[in-house]
């Protein structure tokens, strides 16, 4: 860097293009196309294949069957009820998954002695795998939404706690050093440093929580209940409609991909102040 | 002001426990004591390990000595303090935050009012070059600009002595000449009372009043050179004075520094 490059321009203007431009700059791109193309190629070996290798429909049933069985259920199953549920649940679980990994990850960040006492249980509780506590959580509390939230809760908590953890104990001293210099009190450490600087670790546990929250709900609704995607995956297991189970899966994945979308849109607004490369792709 | 010093180390010693408690204590520093008068620019060179950060910590109150005192305007120092300030080698500058916002900071946790801070924070951004990218963020400067903003964030807080540790010592050679000129005129201009943590020889020597030589470890003042150069705040024209060499090549020896081989090498042959 010369002195020149000292008074020159910054890299990147603050001021970003709009939607409408970025869509149209990503369709002007070629693997945008191929990526599309991809796409229809699936869908079609899809609907076609199987009946040309001669693979009985109820191992693997055309696309436009699984179609067909999409409106049936939106009828026969109320789908958007089901599908509602499991988001509403997704949500929750997630939210509070969260909030309780944040609050016990700073809580752990911010007190060496309490991290010291707990990290062997907490490390215990992360190996264990949170899914087999389902059955445990229905025998306490019924076939109601209770235990499915609990368990998205428990296996939400953990990416969470852990990356939050991680930034409080990794932040540069000389940082802390600095708020010092200006006389800051403990809280104004931790709201202007600490909190801030923990955000890209934050948003890391979020996105891993986001697609961890849906597998908690489908799991807890798998194991008890009649409500929700997890109960239809199986009712159409009992019945031995697999189209109905891939209608199921396809609405789950929808599920995760609109939490994780969700994730990354708050973290395009919360690391605005990061280089675009560094928050990576969606 | 009724102290005879701005900033002053009597018989500091610092020790640190060594990992784990085991073995010897480390002696950071032993026994150094000196005086800065008000307004004048001290430079402290030594090998790297011998105490310097550690000495400028003390100074700004984040650490305190094992044995020994330090006082500012003649005040025990015990805690950080609003007339000390303090620049680093790194910017540290808050990422989240603009250019404006990061000088802002120190008023900030002091509870300065918001129309306040803007003001004296684009007063400042204006007088250090910077008028035009006070809504930019760190990451959209320049290592220079970075720094720049570091010193007006440091300066933010109008401090009576300033604390610098290798500040420029990441730059590359033309920009870290331009912040040095920066650097000499605010502390002449603003008449700030300073010690100056640095390596490079001729940046103490053109910066400075008086050049402290300290000691490998444990750190001791082994030398002290006034500077008997004019014009301090223009160290392009100090470093065209005659005696500049003169200065630099006693302190390379000092350094152990001659015949471009260091003193461990010629142990290490012989
Ligand atoms: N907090 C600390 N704990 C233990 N040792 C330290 C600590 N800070 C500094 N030291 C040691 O003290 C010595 C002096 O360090 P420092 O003041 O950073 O040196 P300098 O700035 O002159 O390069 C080094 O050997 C360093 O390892
Ligand atoms: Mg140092």
């Amino acid at each position: 860097m010369t002195s020149s490059a000292d008074h020159g321009q910054p890299s990147r203007s603050s001021a970003g293009p709009s939607l409408g431009e970025k869509i149209a700059l990503a369709l002007s791109r070629r693997e945008v196309w191929i990526s599309l193309g991809f796409l229809v190629l699936f869908l079609a070996i899809w609907e076609w294949l199987p009946p040309l290798a001669k693979i009985p429909p109820y191992i693997l049933p055309p696309i436009s069957a699984v179609f067909k069985e999409f409106f049936r259920l939106l009828h026969v199953e109320n789908l958007f009820l089901h599908t509602g549920l499991t988001l509403i649940e997704v949500i929750i679980g997630f939210v509070l998954g969260s909030l309780l990994g944040m609050v016990v990850g700073y809580a752990l960040g911010l007190s060496p002695m309490l991290e010291f006492v707990l990290s062997p249980y907490i490390l215990a509780l992360q190996i264990t795998p949170k899914v087999a506590f389902a059955p445990l959580f229905i025998m306490w509390l019924g076939y109601t939404v209770y235990p499915k939230i609990l368990v998205a809760i428990l296996i939400v908590f953990f990416p969470v706690l852990i990356n939050v953890l991680s930034s409080v104990r990794t932040i540069d001293p000389a940082m802390i050093n600095l708020a010092r210099s200006f006389s800051a009190s403990r809280a104004q450490i931790f709201w202007k440093i600490e909190f801030p600087a923990s955000m890209p670790n934050l948003f890391a546990g979020l996105r891993i929580g986001s697609t961890l929250a849906v597998i908690g709900i489908v799991v807890g609704e798998l194991v008890g209940g009649n409500k929700g995607l997890g109960y239809l995956l199986v009712l159409g297991e009992g019945q031995g409609n697999t189209a109905m189970v891939f209608v199921t899966i396809i609405l789950l994945t929808v599920i995760g991909i609109l939490a994780y979308l969700a994730v990354i849109l708050a973290e395009r607004r919360v690391l605005h102040y990061m280089p675009e490369r560094q928050i990576g792709p969606v | 002001m009724s102290a005879a010093y701005r900033l002053e180390f009597r018989g500091v010693t610092k020790t640190f426990a060594t990992k784990k408690g085991r073995g010897e204590p480390l002696v950071a520093v032993r026994d150094v004591s000196v005086a800065l008068s008000d307004g004048e620019v001290v430079s402290i060179i030594g090998p790297s390990g011998c105490g310097k950060s550690t000495l400028l910590n003390m100074g700004a109150g984040l650490d305190r000595p094992t044995a020994g005192q330090v006082f500012v305007d003649g005040d025990l120092v015990t805690k950080p303090n609003s007339h000390v300030a303090f620049m680093l080698q790194k910017d540290l500058l808050l990422p989240w935050r603009n250019i404006l916002e990061n000088v802002e900071l120190g008023q900030e946790i002091q509870g300065a009012s918001k129309s306040d801070r803007v003001k004296r924070g684009t007063e400042l951004l204006a007088r250090y070059h910077l008028g035009d990218f006070a809504q930019h963020y760190p990451h959209q400067l320049s290592g220079g600009m970075r720094q720049r903003a570091a010193l007006a964030r440091t300066m933010a807080m109008n401090p009576d002595v300033v604390l610098l540790d290798e500040p420029f010592s990441a730059l590359d050679a033309q920009t870290k000449l331009v912040l040095q000129k920066d650097l000499a005129q605010v502390l002449w201009e603003e008449k700030k009372t300073a010690l100056f943590i640095t390596h490079d020889i001729s940046e103490a020597v053109s910066l400075s009043d008086r050049v402290l030589v300290m000691s490998r470890r444990p750190g001791t003042i082994i030398r002290e050179m006034i500077i008997e150069i004019p014009d301090r705040p223009d160290p392009f024209k100090r470093r065209r004075h005659p005696r500049m060499g003169e200065y630099v090549t006693e302190l390379l020896g000092l350094l152990g520094i001659v015949d471009g081989t260091l003193e461990d090498e010629r142990k290490a042959d012989a």
